[in-house]
């Protein structure tokens, strides 16, 4: 990021032209490693399940199956868009759009570094919240506009889920703003300074990250797919470039909700331990490390748990993980200020 | 100076949007389509608050009416199948209604907005949004100097939520529930006998 500043400042100057140029530039510097990220995530899926199942994996394609996701890309690039019959045209080919471009500008406060982030406002963590509530638009309104079944159904449940699992991770977030005084997302992550809050704030970070799982339709939480019951889902009537979009954007958020849970409990950028051989290492890469590990606990999940049932599905949503964290913000907030550790930046 | 042109134009553009959208929210026949306006109109609402500097109120508008009362809104419009003649005939049925409604809103944001009422501009105790965190100030008036107008409106809330399930909540004798406790507490000695049986007498 900074180089791009340094860079656009010699080239282009500082009229307001270049400081959209420049924008432009960093926006494709978060973009594209993400895109790519997002198709070895799904490269990465496939080994990860496959050595935990004692398969292979995808294999063959390029050494070790590299160029694997770049094969799959080829195939859905080549294969006809179907429009059903009946589907509502306009809204059927927007909502891919909408969840993937959702799951792309979310990404625009995300810090990778400190002052290292495109756009440092004060209300970040609430900028997250409200994009990842959005997202539920695109899933709903696939199952309506595919004028199917199946899909109406998948997309009934995701909406159910994504809403209740929501207003758990909006508690959370709150105990988690607490010991930080500021919705900042750079703030929240130099407060983690001395001690990251997974470790004081355990229960909120094992259930928000139960809830991401909820949250990204993912297993052991995945219904709303539920291959055995609904086919696939709100996407089953998608095909080619427009499931493409869904599923770059269903990963893209599994990613984007990893960076959500580093930032927010594991110290974002921070290295562990302020000490020799682990400061020397970039940050950035620490962030990217962090980033890794949720992910592989992603794919682990997926390849471990079976399915929950939806009615307890809800049960947990409703009747554990909201009393719960309703109760850990009550009690965040009386031990903060019992011993007088409420933060005073303001 | 071209920052405030750039400004004036992109605050015309989506209240124009937020205009159009509002118009089509009840002109659509399609009540799916009227949901969407609908949406689009709350984000551009939002948009507008961003313009006033009022970034939190932005982000609380998304949240609350776009992430979740108009989920709901999407949710029970996409499940009834509203027939057209219907509509037709309860638009004309309550159209004085709501003509009355608008001209009292109308008047009474013309009386505010003309007015130097000595109570009236001291009632808005915020005359500029444009602080440099807004969140940090918002809280420190609604929970000092509003607090009381605060917790009344959480109460109106709270009771709204127990009649909506007190309305809604009926207690079916049919359904099958699962007692998590009970199926948590089944030991093996409950559901597993274990019985020697000598080969060729069982049944």
């Amino acid at each position: 990021m900074n180089f791009i500043d340094n860079l656009g400042l010699t080239i282009f100057g500082t009229s307001e032209i270049a400081i959209a140029i420049v924008i432009l530039l960093k926006i494709i510097a978060i973009t594209l490693p993400l895109l790519i990220s997002v198709a070895y995530l799904t490269y990465a899926e496939r080994r990860v399940i496959g050595l935990i199942q004692l398969r292979k994996g995808p294999n063959v394609v390029g050494p070790f199956g590299l160029f694997q996701p770049f094969a799959d890309a080829l195939k859905l690039m080549s294969k006809e868009t179907i429009l059903p019959t009946g589907a509502n045209k306009f809204l059927f080919l927007l909502a891919p759009m909408i969840t993937f471009v959702l799951a792309l500008i979310a990404w625009a406060v995300i810090p990778f570094d400190e002052n290292n982030v495109l756009s440092d406002i004060n209300v970040g963590i609430l900028y997250l919240f409200a994009v990842s509530s959005l997202a539920v638009y695109g899933i709903i309104i696939a199952g309506w506009a595919s004028n199917s079944r199946y899909a109406f159904l998948g997309a009934l449940r995701s909406a159910a889920q994504m809403v209740s699992y929501e207003v758990s991770i909006g508690l959370i977030i709150i105990s988690v703003l607490l010991c930080v005084g500021s919705l900042n997302l750079t703030d929240i992550v130099m407060a983690q300074k001395d001690i990251w809050f997974a470790i004081p704030l355990l229960p909120m970070f094992i259930m928000f990250f139960i809830s991401t799982l909820a949250e990204t339709n993912r297993a052991p939480f995945d219904l709303p797919e539920g291959e055995s019951e609904l086919v696939a889902g709100y996407f089953v009537e998608y095909s080619s470039m427009s499931f493409a979009l869904f599923f770059l954007g269903e990963y893209a958020n599994m990613i984007l909700m990893s960076a959500i849970t580093v930032t927010l409990f594991l110290g974002g950028w921070l290295p562990p331990f302020d000490i020799f051989p682990l400061n020397e290492i970039p940050n950035f890469l620490w962030f990217v490390i962090k980033v890794c590990f949720i992910l592989f606990i992603f794919l682990w999940v997926r390849a471990t748990t079976p399915r929950y049932r939806y009615d307890q599905l809800m049960r947990l949503g409703w009747k554990i993980f909201l009393p719960f964290s309703l109760l850990w913000v009550v009690l965040t907030s009386g031990f903060l200020v019992l011993f007088d550790l409420l933060p005073q930046n303001m | 100076m071209e920052n405030i042109v750039v400004s004036t134009a992109l605050f015309y553009l989506f209240s124009g949007i937020l205009l159009l959208a509002s118009v089509g929210v009840i002109s659509t026949k399609n009540p799916v389509y009227a949901v969407l306006f609908l949406i689009l109109a709350f984000i551009n609402s939002a948009i507008i608050f961003l313009f006033l500097n009022a970034e939190f109120l932005a982000m609380l508008v998304v949240v609350v009416y776009v992430g979740a009362v108009a989920v709901l809104f999407l949710f029970v419009v996409m499940m009834l199948n509203v027939s057209q003649e219907e509509r037709k005939n309860r638009f004309q049925k309550y159209t004085p209604l709501t003509l009355l409604l608008g001209v009292v809103v109308f008047l009474e944001i013309a009386y505010i907005s003309i007015s130097d009422d000595a109570y009236l501009t001291e009632l808005s105790k915020t005359k500029n949004l444009s602080f440099k965190n807004n969140t940090v100030e918002l809280g420190n008036i609604i929970y000092t100097d509003y607090a009381l107008l605060f917790q009344l409106s959480g109460i109106i809330l709270l009771v709204a939520m127990i009649g909506a399930i007190v309305l809604t909540l009926r207690s079916r004798v049919d359904t099958k529930k699962q007692n998590i406790k009970k199926q948590v507490d089944v030991k093996k000695s409950d559901v597993i006998e274990v019985v020697d049986v000598k080969s060729g007498e069982g049944a």
